[in-house]
């Protein structure tokens, strides 16, 4: 128990006992949301049995004696009023009726204010891109006339990063889908009695389409994250700042190396995962439908023309621009909180990724109206 | 209390071949404020990282109200951690909550606080330290320097810790405000009757806060009161004490 009561007519008396302190706040609580506080003229509260009192103690404490005031009860120290409770009235005395007012509540729900806020945001969005891929463009020229500003070992670093330590998995993905799209297209085409077409929709899925559209996205969820978190981690630590200060362009050192290094990966990447995929696709089509391979090899030859293979690679520099871009620009739009910083790296990936598929979607058009 | 409020015996750090304590010993009284000093690289934020349990010593005995915390397990050391506050060098305030739930968070996790209590109890930690009513909402990223050490201040205060550890607490403040902060930690220690741990290179703020001195030097530390440390013998103390820098201050402060 942390509180003695007696009663006597009209005059309460109360004993504090025990460790006042924060650990025990709820318990001290109930102990004195269960004192009545009816009819009590006089209120004399006990301290000398009372072997700690911290702040939080002492403010359970004051606003018990505010309430039975407030009841019209005298209240009374026996002993020294404790000090903590003089330094909570003198911390909190100047509290005005405003003092400790939450903050504006947003308003309810506003249907218009909201459509056009989104507008608004996504206009800024747009322009902010636009300016950003200007700008990056323009540091770019600038730099083409001396090739030492075009940082040739950062370059080789990002394409080290971002190319040659994806290999592993990109080409692990590429023989799993080649794999799966042989399989199900074997089963389909032997109730037709043409297996030999397992040959065909492997090659051409993958030369067209599915050895650079997943490339692409792996590199996007690899690449495009790591370059937001590291240019937004800078930005935090005023790196970013650092190298504007001393004069050094961060969109040369920074932005533009990345970029070129996925542009110079990206395509490299994509034609690992092209052979990986049609080695897929021929041990599949050995194993399962029993093709020997040097048939697959003739059936590939007849499959593709001659544009197939580059209609898939011609896209990957194009997806790596796009890529490197939403990475580095949501990098760089870090301000201020490690909240932030995730946020924007979950928008640069889901960009990235939406981006290439919608420029993939445009790449079929084009080559339909163009007839390859 | 029968113990003193921390104590450290023969505690010895290394990492790979570089020896950082080598029978590091202290003793910190309660209700007093000790200060710690070192030259950079001293062993410094190593030592509070121990004492604070982030890492356990090569050897070594660390104890916070007589109980040797490098003996104990992650569940022991919580309770022995809520009884302690932390500020850290770059106030540590975390970035993603606001002022006030900064506060909050220790007594969420500690504490069985219904919402409006909780709330004023946050508001009172502002308060204390001088913070005006508005700053409860904004971000760490909104505030000021010295706002921030603050904030950090009142965090450090929300579970009513009779032990508190500031880490550089006046670094990257402008003299005044660092002389405002040194008060506060003064008006604080004596209100609340704390002891005080702190780290820290600042003059001023020693001779303006500290009653003890620890001073690191190769290894181990030599302890004493202010008036005693600075006619200490060893050459990296007396250069400390004595340097072009401090000469003024030693005088003003003998002088009174």
């Amino acid at each position: 128990m942390s509180v003695e009561v007696r009663r006597t007519g009209e005059d309460l008396e109360l004993e504090l006992t025990g460790e006042w302190v924060a650990e025990r706040f709820a318990a001290l609580e109930t102990a004195l949301a269960s004192v009545d506080l009816a009819a009590a003229q006089q209120l004399s509260i006990g301290t000398r049995r009372l072997t700690a009192l911290d702040l939080s103690g002492a403010w359970v404490l004051r606003r018990f004696v505010r309430r039975a005031r407030a009841a019209g009860a005298a209240v009374r120290f026996l002993g020294t009023q404790p000090d903590q409770l003089r330094l909570l009235d003198e911390t909190l005395k100047e509290e005005g009726p405003g003092a400790g007012g939450r903050s504006p509540a947003p308003a309810g729900p506003q249907p218009l204010a909201a459509i056009g806020r989104i507008a608004v945001s996504a206009g800024r969005d747009l322009y902010g891109a636009l300016a950003f891929g200007g700008r990056v463009s323009a540091t770019l020229v600038a730099s083409l006339p001396q090739p030492r500003r075009l940082r040739p070992i950062s370059i080789a670093r990002h394409v080290y990063d971002t190319g040659i330590t994806a290999m592993p998995i990109v080409a692990l993905i590429a023989f799993l889908i080649s794999v799966i799209i042989a399989y199900m297209s074997a089963r389909q085409l032997a109730n037709l009695g043409a297996d030999i077409y397992v040959v065909d929709l492997v090659t051409i899925g993958v030369l067209r389409e599915l050895g650079v559209l997943l490339t692409s996205i792996i590199v996007a969820g690899r690449s495009g994250s790591a370059f937001a978190a590291e240019l937004g981690s800078m930005r935090l630590n005023e790196e970013v700042d650092a190298l504007t200060a001393t004069a050094v362009d961060p969109f040369e050192v920074l932005v533009v190396p990345r970029v070129l290094g996925l542009v110079i990966a990206l395509p490299l990447l994509t034609i690992i995962a092209d052979l990986v995929g049609l080695t897929g696709g021929a041990l599949l089509c050995r194993y399962l439908l029993d093709m020997p391979l040097t048939q697959y090899a003739t059936r590939v030859e007849e499959a593709i023309a001659p544009t197939t293979f580059w209609v898939g690679v011609i896209k990957a520099p194009v997806f790596a621009l796009l890529i490197g871009l939403a990475g580095c620009y949501r990098g760089l739009e870090v301000r201020g909180s490690a909240r932030e910083l995730g946020r924007l790296t979950t928008v640069a990936v889901v960009q990235a990724i939406f981006m290439v598929i919608l420029a993939d979607a445009l790449f079929a058009v084009l080559f339909m109206e163009l007839d390859i | 209390m029968i113990y003193p409020a921390l104590e450290v015996e023969g505690l010895v750090n290394r990492f790979g071949r570089q020896v950082v304590h080598d029978g590091l010993s202290m003793q910190v009284r309660a209700d007093e404020v000790f200060g710690i000093v070192g030259g950079s690289g001293a062993g410094k934020s190593v030592l509070l990282r121990t004492i604070l349990g982030l890492q356990r010593p090569v050897a070594g005995v660390v104890r916070i109200a007589g109980a040797d915390i490098t003996r104990m397990t992650e569940a022991q050391l919580r309770h022995i951690k809520a009884r302690y506050g932390v500020t850290f060098q770059q106030g540590a305030l975390y970035s993603g909550l606001t002022v006030l739930e900064n506060v909050q968070l220790p007594m969420l996790e500690h504490l069985e606080l219904e919402p409006a209590a909780l709330e004023e109890l946050a508001m009172l930690r502002l308060r204390l330290v001088g913070l005006p009513a508005d700053s409860a909402w904004k971000y760490p990223a909104e505030l000021s320097g010295g706002m921030v050490k603050r904030a950090a201040l009142a965090r450090a205060l929300a579970l009513d810790p009779g032990l508190l550890f500031l880490d550089e607490p006046t670094s990257g403040l402008d003299p005044v405000s660092a002389a405002a902060f040194d008060e506060l930690v003064l008006y604080l220690q004596k209100q609340l009757r704390l002891t005080i741990v702190m780290i820290t290179h600042d003059l001023d703020t020693i001779f303006r806060t500290c009653n003890r001195v620890g001073v690191i030097v190769d290894g181990r530390m030599e302890s004493d009161t202010l008036e005693r440390i600075v006619e200490h013998p060893h050459p990296w103390i007396q250069a400390y004490f004595h340097g072009e820098r401090s000469r003024a201050r030693l005088g003003a402060a003998h002088g009174a």
